[in-house]
């Protein structure tokens, strides 16, 4: 008797590990099936829109007509200087946190800042920006107080980047460096920065990535305006915002699809590049490290 | 030499202070900004007052605070479920070929911009809502899905770190005594995975209530108190960018109150998934 | 002998966990001193000690006198980069630097400012020393990692002769070699004898009686005792020595 239903369990238990795999497998298909529909509905409804005169004329009736092209330079300024200020910045404290200080309390401190800082909303930087940049520095809408919040906003993704990489540059490396004579500096210098490069360009990339597609930020520090900027004090509108107003307001669908197309290319780039960079980052480190 | 050395490090040191000095500057000028509107109004008027008609002097944010728990929680209902699978498939169950697939997918759809989804939501979830279940179609439940494949890569990519990092020998111990895969997986993997996995919940909990453009898009932004799903609401973010563009004076500061509000709440779940992840490391 | 290297009861603990206890050596100039004991007998860290690369791993102590010269080399101010470079030291494993073999060992003389044709010069004085030149000087622009276990381990040796040490720390080079390249690797550190001091750490007796020399026997953080290879192996002082010169373990 105990037998049979022995094998009653172990029958139910073989066929209930059946239908788990099943559901855990269908909601795989399920997040990618989701990202196919965002990335291809975006890019049937927009394609037919991109025209070489869609990417390189201005806007006009408020972007009922015309094009994107003031938007596109407001993109491109705003996220390089969001990344020269962000960067030195990131690669600096992910140097001090992997090749100086690895614990005690400025090292808490230190962590707890980015930490925090990564899970501070997009908004509150733009509120943020919006009360010192623009209004207590009086630097206005402007190219400098976009780029400036950004820079805050991506400067936790590139320390974290930076750092793995840096930590995953053998130890071994270092050590024949100091055997030699090395000082902390040039050891950094000369083995770990190179080693860690891509790591760090990857950590980059993403930040260009966030800082394309962020809104809320931008909005209230760089401002909306559709004339094409001529220095850093002028107010400009990224391709996010001027989608968000052209939606929101519902100004023109067809130029929305149209930038939304842009907007969805661009990340498609910057996450392929990133993460090209990335995979042969490691396969370097792994073939190196035998 | 070694003076260029001593150089180096302290100019490092000052750097790398930066980002706490950021957090720093960024509460000093929030609660400057927010403080003394709520000096005047009062703490208790200003959190639970259900009116908010700021240019008339009312200054209640409860409606959006509860706005930003609902959608929250359905992002939360909604996503995590999926996103746990998602996890567990990749850690547990997909050959390496197709992980090598998805997760750079997921990877992407952490990168999509949340206008992105947003307009999404609003061109084809508003309308199926609508059709399908009734009412305006802006609602929490737009909010909610919208949100809910937001969190999704955040919370996937942390919960599968976190099962990753369980040893294999967990694995090999359950399945040696004839466990099946899912009783390997739900007996031994996810009960070692859970200060991981619980981390990675409270992160996407931080995204879902920190979300503006998105949420602005779908939610309808209606100033009442959400009795059902389908009912349209205002979030505490939603609130602050929809009139920070007009506002002067007095509504200005309840704006920035609602924005030193959204601090502490974040810098809260923050400190919760510090000493969640810390308890994790510890054991 | 004048003494090169010299240790005063060197004590060195990794958290509580102690590694030395209480070490008493001393190596004359130009003499090749070779440490035998088994795993874990405390061999490279006293050798990371004396160039104080232990420095660099967060949570140890250390307590005892090492002397360079006479000088201490953990006295106030003393500065361990340039210690490092009178003290070179060659890894168990061969590390070879994830760059060319012309950078790797041009790697130190770059450090220390030797430029143009003068590097050059040195890059080939090295390799010749380290009996590698024939053998790469066609390719020296490939990668490092091209060469085998062997020629990498030369590879290391020429990147430390490269700086111009007075003293040579050799950590095991030959454990992870096949016979042949440990052969090549031995007869490398015969020709060095004389224009170096030497520190050679092995766990295999045989090697330690092929090296000849002044050998050490060090065995859970202890030097057992210190003699002649002729005479260590025919007449161990130490009952410890004698097992484990005899291959009862270890």
């Amino acid at each position: 008797m105990k037998g049979t239903w022995r094998r009653d369990v172990i029958l139910l238990s073989r066929r209930r590990d059946r239908i788990m795999v099943g559901v855990l497998t269908g909601s795989a298909v399920l997040a990618v099936g989701v990202l196919v529909i965002i990335v291809g509905y975006v890019l049937w409804q927009g394609l037919p829109v991109l025209t070489p005169t869609f990417l390189l004329e201005a806007p006009e009736k408020m972007g009922r007509a015309g094009g994107i092209f003031p938007t596109i330079v407001g993109t491109v300024v705003l996220t390089a200087g969001a990344v020269l200020v962000a960067a030195p910045l990131g690669v600096a404290t992910a140097i001090y946190l992997a090749e100086y200080a690895h614990q005690g309390r400025t090292v808490a401190l230190i962590r707890f800042g980015t930490e925090s800082l990564a899970g501070i909303p997009s908004i509150i930087f733009g509120v943020f920006g919006f009360l010192f940049f623009v209004i207590y520095l009086d630097m206005g809408w402007s190219i400098l107080s976009g780029a400036l919040t950004l820079a805050g906003m991506i400067l936790p993704t590139i320390i974290r980047t930076a750092e793995e990489a840096m930590l995953a540059v053998p130890r071994e490396y270092r050590e024949v460096s100091y055997s030699l004579g090395g000082s902390r500096w040039q050891t950094i210098t000369r083995v770990v920065l190179p080693n860690a490069l891509p790591g760090i360009l990857t950590g980059i990339m993403l930040g260009v990535g966030r800082s394309v597609g962020e809104t809320a930020a931008v909005i209230f520090t760089a401002g909306a305006s559709l004339r094409v900027p001529h220095s850093l004090f002028d107010p400009v509108r990224t391709m996010s915002v001027h989608f968000y107003l052209l939606a929101r307001e519902g100004i023109s669908m067809r130029n929305a699809y149209g930038t939304a197309a842009v907007l969805v290319l661009s990340v498609l780039a910057v996450n392929f590049v990133a993460y090209y960079l990335m995979h042969r980052h490691l396969a370097r480190l792994r073939g190196a490290g035998r | 030499m070694k003076g260029w050395e001593w150089l180096i490090r302290r100019v490092l040191v000052v750097m790398a202070f930066s980002s706490l000095s950021l957090l720093a500057l960024i509460a000093l000028f929030i609660f400057a900004g927010g403080v003394p509107i709520l000096a005047e109004v009062g703490v208790e008027q200003f959190l639970l007052g259900t009116r908010w008609a700021p240019t008339r002097g009312h200054y209640g944010i409860l409606p959006m605070i509860a706005g930003s728990l609902w959608v929250t929680g359905g992002a939360l209902v909604l996503g995590v479920p999926i996103a746990l699978a998602c996890a567990i498939y990749l850690s547990e169950i997909a050959s390496e070929p197709v992980g090598r697939l998805i997760k750079p997918a997921l990877e992407l759809l952490a990168g999509i911009p949340s206008v992105v989804y947003g307009f999404l939501g609003l061109v084809i979830l508003v309308p199926l809502i609508r059709v399908l279940l009734g009412g305006p179609g802006f609602s929490v439940l737009a909010a909610s899905c919208v949100l809910a494949v937001m969190i999704l890569p955040t919370v996937t990519s942390v919960s599968y770190d976190a099962l990753r990092a369980v040893p294999a020998t967990y694995r090999e111990g359950s399945l040696a005594l004839g466990a099946t895969r899912w009783q390997t997986i739900r007996m031994s993997v996810l009960p070692a995975a859970r200060s991981g996995i619980l981390a990675g919940i409270i992160l996407g909990m931080g995204r879902a209530i920190g979300e503006t453009m998105a949420v602005i898009m779908v939610a309808g932004n209606a100033t009442l108190i959400p009795v059902s799903p389908l009912d349209p609401v205002r979030t505490l973010t939603s609130n602050i960018a929809l009139e920070l563009g007009y506002a002067a004076g007095k509504h200005r500061e309840a704006l920035f109150a609602t924005g030193v509000v959204l601090f502490l709440i974040i810098m809260g779940l923050n400190l919760v998934a510090e000493a969640v992840a810390g308890r994790g490391r510890s054991r | 002998m004048t003494a090169k290297v010299e240790t005063h009861d060197l004590k060195f603990w990794y958290g509580k966990v102690q590694a030395l206890k209480g070490i008493t050596l001393r190596v004359g100039t130009g003499e090749q001193l070779t440490i035998m004991g088994p795993t874990g007998s405390g061999k490279t860290t006293f050798l990371r000690c004396l160039n104080r690369l232990n420095d660099l791993v967060p949570g140890t102590t250390r307590e005892g006198q090492v002397l360079i010269d006479g000088q201490d080399a953990y006295r106030a101010g003393a500065d361990p980069d340039a210690l490092r470079r009178r003290v070179g030291m060659v890894f168990a494993l061969p590390i070879p630097l994830p760059m060319s073999i012309f950078d790797n060992v041009a790697y130190g003389p770059r450090l220390h400012g030797v430029r143009g044709r003068h590097l050059a010069e040195t890059v080939e004085r090295s390799l010749r020393s380290a009996a590698l030149w024939d053998e790469v000087k066609d390719r020296l622009g490939d990668s490092a990692f091209s060469l085998s276990g062997g020629q990498q381990q030369r590879l290391s040796i020429a990147r430390v002769l490269a700086v111009e040490p007075e003293i040579i720390l050799m950590d095991e080079p030959c454990s992870g070699l096949d016979p042949i390249s440990t052969l090549r690797v031995e007869e490398t550190v015969e020709q060095l004898r004389g224009r170096y001091t030497i520190i050679f750490v092995t766990h295999n007796p045989q090697q330690a009686a092929r090296l000849g020399g002044r050998v050490a026997f060090f065995y859970l953080g202890e030097l057992v005792e210190c003699a002649p290879a002729a005479q260590m192996f025919t007449r161990p002082r130490d009952r410890r020595t004698e097992d484990y010169i005899s291959g009862r373990f270890g």
